[in-house]
């Protein structure tokens, strides 16, 4: 079953510049993808339809069976806590301990006081900084934050993941070990989708990829390892 | 799956619902003792505004109650004719005391008049010369406080005027009626400038709220992304302008406090002067909770109206 579904989507911006032309592709539940491409391809456009940060201008977007091109503003949130986020810039809050940034969106749905530390702990635990959960993100490596970010978009068991390039500024080493991550999620059943232009990287993992270019997909059956953009 | 979402939210039981405000409410109370300065700064502007309005409409309540003392300013002196014997008068005065816009009936007979008269005058001579008593028998009508408005009070006396007995009706409605012109202006001044005044603690509000908002952009910009609902967002800042309001409600009850205490010695100086036993009445519990309630009110209401205003234009990108 595809969970994530593109039909002919056009994203244009005010101002007339289009980031998508006519889209179209699906993703199965419980694949893990690579989204590619030149810087301004439109990855993050497509990412950002996804988590309904920006709206279609034509087409159709439907994820995990809701046809977000109808949906209303107030159900937004519901859709967005199916969908974890994880940014290049880690988007945490600096005024907050690893633990309660981590709890965010726990206690943005209402989550006990009890179960919440429970499930902030395991999340912590996966990304390997459980030792630093009093810690402030501003002490941290930026591998370390980018763990922090990792930690809040799974920890509340979201089946779909999304991240826009998440070892962006991570050396190849740290990269690596973000990506392996990603595929112990992987495992346990979450779909993820990940965007980033580190070919390098993508080379190693073996997945299926969608390439962009200028704002449209170059249809490519390749996997990982013979592709070349 | 959002209807999944709502439901799940909706199935949250009502303590964990009052426990979840009580946090946000302490939360958003702890994030301004964070900045005492600012706050009491905020809270001050806002009691100053309120208790300016608040301590006038106290002092006119006080000034309305000293007119209650002066019950004789609405009394109806009622002169009998001469042919009015006592018994006469006794029976009118027992008419009159059964209607019920009349509160109180005094009869005054002529012969302790003028005993009174006699005594007080100091022209107890010249009375003893007299060979009738030339006062009538006389009846002191007092209106109840509805009937004692100048509109009112003219109309009883015309019609105590038209009574068979009565020879002369008089009453001081001059003053009663400038009396309550005056206090009319001064009670729909205090309402302008509580109205006005009001209108300064929704915009003191509204804007510490929008520059509140405007600090904690990333945080709100996170919230959403995240999945945090409008309602979710919008709770904290809601709290933080009631517990302004409710700040400077209590600030403004102090300050009237204080400006009272301070009057209190003057005011009791000057009412001995005129043998009155008049103090100043301070506020009452149910005046001071309507102040409590009514400044939380204004405090909501500005920070609600910065947060529709102010939360909508920040969006995740």
């Amino acid at each position: 079953m595809a969970i994530i579904q593109f039909d002919n989507v056009t994203k244009r911006y005010p101002g007339g510049h289009e980031g998508l032309s006519g889209v179209s592709f699906q993703i199965e539940a419980g694949e893990m993808i690579f989204l590619t491409g030149h810087s301004g391809a439109g990855k993050s456009t497509l990412l950002k339809l996804i988590g309904l940060l920006e709206r279609s201008t034509r087409g159709q977007v439907r994820v995990a069976g809701r046809n977000l091109t109808q949906l209303k503003r107030r159900h937004i949130p519901y859709h967005r806590r199916e969908v974890g986020m994880i940014f290049q810039d880690h988007r945490l809050l600096h005024d907050r301990t690893v633990f309660d940034n981590v709890a965010m969106p726990l206690v943005v749905a209402g989550l006990g006081h009890r179960e919440t530390g429970k499930r902030v702990r395991a999340a912590l635990d996966k990304v390997g900084l459980l030792n630093k959960e009093r810690s402030y993100p501003i002490t941290l490596s930026g591998g370390e934050q980018q763990r922090v970010g990792i930690a809040r978009a799974v920890v509340s068991k979201p089946p779909i993941v999304l991240a826009d390039e998440p070892t962006g500024n991570l050396d190849p080493e740290l990269s690596l070990e973000i990506m392996r991550l990603f595929e112990l999620f992987n495992g346990v059943g979450v779909t993820l989708l990940v965007a980033t232009h580190d070919l390098e990287l993508i080379s190693r993992m073996n997945k299926r990829i969608l390439t962009l270019r200028h704002g449209r997909l170059l249809q490519h059956p390749a996997r990982g390892g013979h592709h070349h953009v | 799956m959002s209807r999944a979402g709502r439901h799940r939210g909706g199935a949250i039981r009502l303590d964990t619902w009052l426990l979840r405000h009580l946090q946000v409410a302490l939360a958003s109370l702890g994030h301004l003792t964070r900045a005492p300065f600012s706050t009491l700064m905020t809270a001050a502007v806002i009691g100053i505004a309120l208790a300016l309005p608040t301590g006038l409409s106290l002092l006119l309540g006080n000034l309305q109650q000293l007119s209650g003392h002066w019950d004789g300013a609405a009394s109806i002196s009622l002169f009998l004719t001469e042919k009015s014997t006592l018994e006469k008068a006794d029976r009118l005065a027992g008419r009159l005391r059964a209607r019920d816009d009349i509160a109180r009936v005094r009869l005054i007979d002529r012969d302790q008049a003028l005993d009174e008269f006699r005594t007080l005058s100091g022209f107890s001579g010249a009375i003893d010369a007299l060979d009738n008593n030339p006062l009538p028998n006389l009846l002191v009508v007092e209106p109840t406080p509805l009937h004692s408005t100048p509109e009112a009070a003219s109309a009883l006396l015309d019609e105590l005027q038209a009574l068979d007995d009565v020879e002369f009706a008089q009453i001081d409605l001059q003053w009663v009626r400038r009396f309550h012109g005056i206090t009319e202006i001064a009670q729909r001044t205090v309402l302008i400038l509580g109205g006005l005044l009001g209108l300064a603690v929704l915009l003191v509000v509204g804007n510490t709220i929008r520059l509140e908002i405007e600090n904690r952009r990333a945080e709100i910009e996170i919230t959403k992304l995240i999945g945090g609902t409008n309602a979710f967002i919008r709770r904290p800042f809601l709290y933080s302008g009631l517990w302004y309001g409710l700040l400077g409600g209590l600030i403004a009850w102090l300050l009237v406090s204080l400006s009272l205490f301070l009057l209190e010695s003057p005011v009791s100086q000057l009412a001995g002067l005129y043998e009155s036993q008049f103090g100043l009445s301070g506020m009452g519990p149910g005046a001071f909770l309507l102040l409590l309630a009514g400044s939380a009110l204004l405090g909501l209401l500005g920070s609600w109206i910065a947060v529709g205003r102010h939360l909508s234009a920040i969006e995740p990108t």
